[in-house]
């Protein structure tokens, strides 16, 4: 938190695990994943159930055995069920660990995915259900455009504070989360101005019109079949990739993020950098509400704006993806079939409980963020071991 | 900076008739809106809007003579109180006395404020030495959940707030493991806090209580009784309050003496504005850290003890639902003070005690105001209210 009384320019500490987590190859984080899956067997050993038949269990949850040949029949088509919602899942945490990442990499810690994929879902419904009479492709790409600025602008004001006032991005962000929050419920709550009036005791919005449903690709539209929304979230990781790594505007970023001062001095405007960027984090954010109001959701309601946890989710992604746009798409199906395989619905509770799982989920991921925040860990653990073996001679060295 | 160096070089000289003014325009905007509020109950908005005039006025004045800051306080103050009053004179008497009750509004703030006033005091100990604690909130879940099992299995409140003390140390011990010796990012970590404290307690809640919920028998922490029932507002606010809350109350002027009085204060918050020269003075930074942390832990889960076993009789998953996060605001507002976290703290409290009560008038706008704190905070730590200036070494791993 080096925060208001702190000039932007400083090395933040987002900015050093920045230059950290690229360096280290790609078996940190598939180590890091196994041990916190590791543990997470522990754990389900503790609770008396076999680690190997439940994680089993979850894996054929997630629908991944689709790719399996041999699986066949009526496996086959429960697997091609469970597959699609394992994707949908997926398509948001893209564009959420993507709101993330590209803070990261840009030397800042974007709290708020929560907050910009609210906005991006209130944007979409008064859009997607207002308008009337809208022709379909017009009509979802206006909700869609709608959702992105407002998920920018939502972002953006953490950007604006940090550039003009130094106020920290972690406090704003989360400080603007919990205002979306509140706002999403007062607005779709009972007697809020976009609530459902034809459902009187029911805090919903009204449903988007047919019109602005997302196409669906594979699977029953009314089963929540996989819409195209994961082809955009694609798409949008592609393009962050190439803007990040081939343009002159992603060298900024980069540069800022490494080291705001020597970025400062090579004259590259740092505030105005930092503002881009917070928008762009929103805008991904902003479409990953759209894709799931769109997508599958079709309306809001309001008490899955207070028990969601999407845009803290983009944050595991983005770490575990250690901040590459490759490596968030790869965490997001991970973390997209952990969701998945361990939901009440999909795993069964002859093997785990799927309260338990659901919370061991959670863990998970918790052990994953702690193991990627601490860069000794991540660089290898030859460091620490250092370390701990010659306190003496480190001391010397410093007098 | 320099206009505010000039200002703060003029102070003495001609400034104080105005900076007086403008705090008296502060005042007198709070007294515009109490004139329409029971019990004294103009019925007439003129008075209101008199008085919020002059505090405009004092505002303007203030302002005019470079206090900028001050001076927007009171003029907003002054519009705000005037407003308010005379939307009380437009809505109903009868309504206005279950709403504006102060004695009980009273109450139910420091209720509402008590899990913050000790989450924020946590916050203020660990910042203080140079840890950012956004798992705060993840503590304090910790100290819900075992809290309420500790109390479950040893069949009383003081075993309950053992175990609740015990998981928040041992939440601070790992944050301080990652966050000092390991030299973790600390955001990353207090975020990992927070996820595994959500996951753990979660799991531990659905596997010892399933879908029964806590028993309903559990014990409670007690209530102290104050013989002053009959003293006007003091009486109804205060002579019921749980034991917890006075508890809380009482950690705020114990960090105060402690931080600000005694050399182990001082060494604290040397080691997080100055970590170099704390160790070059023989202070071990990593055992003042590790020190801080824990006790935030343990202050923390405490709050959430209360939240359990001294408010709600009860444990849900994910209760606290962002309480640490005010919390962390709290000691944004109250610029790493205890002092001014438990005003803002307070102030929280009693946004939410009114945001109870709102629903009388209109239930969708009292959902709008729940929001109102974290505007506050943003508008805060932007430095519009008066600058926060964190820790000098705050949220920064100490390397020798």
């Amino acid at each position: 938190m080096s925060g208001a009384g702190e000039g932007q320019g400083s090395v933040t500490v987002a900015s050093k695990l920045a230059g950290y987590m690229r360096g280290g190859g790609v078996w940190v984080p598939i180590v890091t994943a196994l041990v916190a899956f590791f543990a997470g067997g522990i754990v389900i050993a503790l609770s008396g159930a076999d680690p190997l038949s439940t994680y089993k269990a979850i894996f054929d949850g997630t629908g991944l055995n689709w790719f399996f040949p041999w699986v066949t029949g009526d496996d086959r088509v429960i697997a091609a069920g469970n597959l699609q919602q394992t994707l949908l899942l997926t398509t948001p945490l893209i564009l959420v660990g993507l709101a993330v990442a590209l803070a990261f990499r840009a030397g800042m810690f974007n709290i708020g995915g929560q907050g910009q994929y609210i906005a991006g879902s209130v944007a979409a419904v008064w859009v997607g259900a207002g308008l009337d009479g809208v022709p379909g492709l017009l009509h979802i790409v206006l909700a869609v455009i709608a959702a992105a600025v407002a998920g920018a602008l939502w972002g953006g004001i953490a950007g604006a504070l940090k550039a003009t006032t130094g106020a920290n991005e972690v406090i704003t962000t989360i400080m603007l989360n919990w205002i979306a929050t509140w706002v999403g419920i007062w607005l779709f709550g009972l007697g809020g101005p976009l609530h459902d009036a034809a459902q009187e005791s029911v805090p919903v919005s009204e449903p988007i019109a047919r019109a602005a449903r997302l196409p669906v690709f594979w699977g029953e539209q009314e089963l929540q079949g996989l819409h195209v929304g994961l082809f955009l979230a694609l798409v949008v990781a592609a393009l962050a990739w190439v803007l990040v790594n081939r343009s002159v505007a992603g060298y900024e970023l980069r540069a800022v993020g490494l080291n705001p001062d020597a970025a400062e001095y090579a004259g590259i405007p740092v505030g105005r950098t930092q503002v881009k960027v917070m928008l762009l984090c929103g805008l991904c954010a902003g479409l990953a509400g759209a894709m799931d109001i769109l997508g599958w959701q079709y309306q809001i309601v309001t008490n899955d704006i207070q028990a969601s946890q999407i845009g803290f989710l983009g944050i595991a992604v983005a770490l575990l993806g250690r901040n590459t746009m490759g490596g968030t798409v790869v965490a997001a199906l991970l973390f997209g079939a952990l969701i998945n395989g361990t939901s009440v619905r999909n795993l069964d509770p002859a093997v785990f409980e799927p309260q338990l799982a659901t919370n061991l989920t959670i863990i998970i991921q918790g052990l994953i963020v702690l193991f990627v925040s601490a860069p000794v860990l991540v660089t290898g653990a030859w460091a620490l071991r250092r370390k701990l073996r010659l306190p003496g001679r480190r001391r010397e060295g410093a007098a | 900076m320099s206009t505010a160096v000039a200002a703060a070089l003029g102070a003495d000289v001609d400034l104080r008739p105005r900076r007086r003014a403008g705090w008296a325009g502060v005042a007198l905007g709070v007294v515009a809106a109490y004139l329409a509020m029971p019990p004294l109950l103009v019925r007439s908005p003129l008075p209101s809007v008199v008085v919020g005039a002059v505090a405009v006025g004092l505002g303007a004045w203030a302002f005019g003579g470079g206090l900028r800051r001050l001076g927007i306080g009171a003029m907003v103050a002054g519009i705000m109180g005037a407003a308010l009053a005379v939307a009380a004179t437009e809505s109903g008497v009868g309504n206005l006395e279950r709403v504006v009750a102060w004695g009980a509004l009273g109450a139910a703030t420091l209720r509402y404020a008590t899990p913050l006033i000790f989450a924020a005091m946590g916050g203020v100990v660990s910042e203080r030495s140079g840890v950012v604690n956004i798992g705060l909130e993840g503590m304090l879940l910790s100290g819900a959940y075992f809290g309420v099992w500790g109390a479950d299995v040893t069949g009383g409140w003081v075993g309950g707030l053992a175990v609740a003390v015990a998981s928040g140390a041992a939440f601070g011990l790992v944050h301080a493991a990652f966050s000092v010796t390991l030299k973790a990012d600390q955001i990353v970590a207090g975020t990992a806090i927070n996820f595994l404290a959500l996951g753990i307690t979660g799991y531990l809640f659905v596997r010892t209580y399933g879908d029964q919920g806590t028993p309903n028998d559990l014990p409670e922490v007690p209530d102290v009784h104050l013989p002053i029932e009959s003293v006007p507002f003091f009486g109804p606010a205060l002579s019921d309050l749980n034991l917890l809350v006075w508890l809380g109350l009482l950690s705020v002027a114990l960090l105060a003496l402690v931080l600000f009085r005694t050399p182990l204060g001082v060494r604290l918050r040397s080691v997080g504005e100055n970590p170099l020269a704390a160790d070059t003075a023989g202070i071990s930074v990593t055992r003042m850290r590790y020190a801080a942390v824990v006790a935030s832990g343990v202050l923390a889960a405490l709050g959430g003890a209360f939240l359990s076993l001294g408010f709600v009789h009860s444990f849900t998953q994910n209760m606290t639902l962002g309480t640490g996060f005010i919390a962390l605001a709290a000691v944004i507002f109250g610029k790493w003070r205890p002092g001014g976290a438990l005003a803002a703290a307070l102030l929280f409290g009693f946004s939410s005690a009114l945001a109870q009560r709102l629903p009388v008038f209109l239930p969708s706008a009292a959902t709008l105001f729940e929001a109102l704190p974290y505007v506050l905070t943003l508008i805060a730590v932007a430095g519009l209210v008066g600058r926060s200036r964190p820790p000098a070494a705050d949220g920064l791993p100490y390397e020798r």
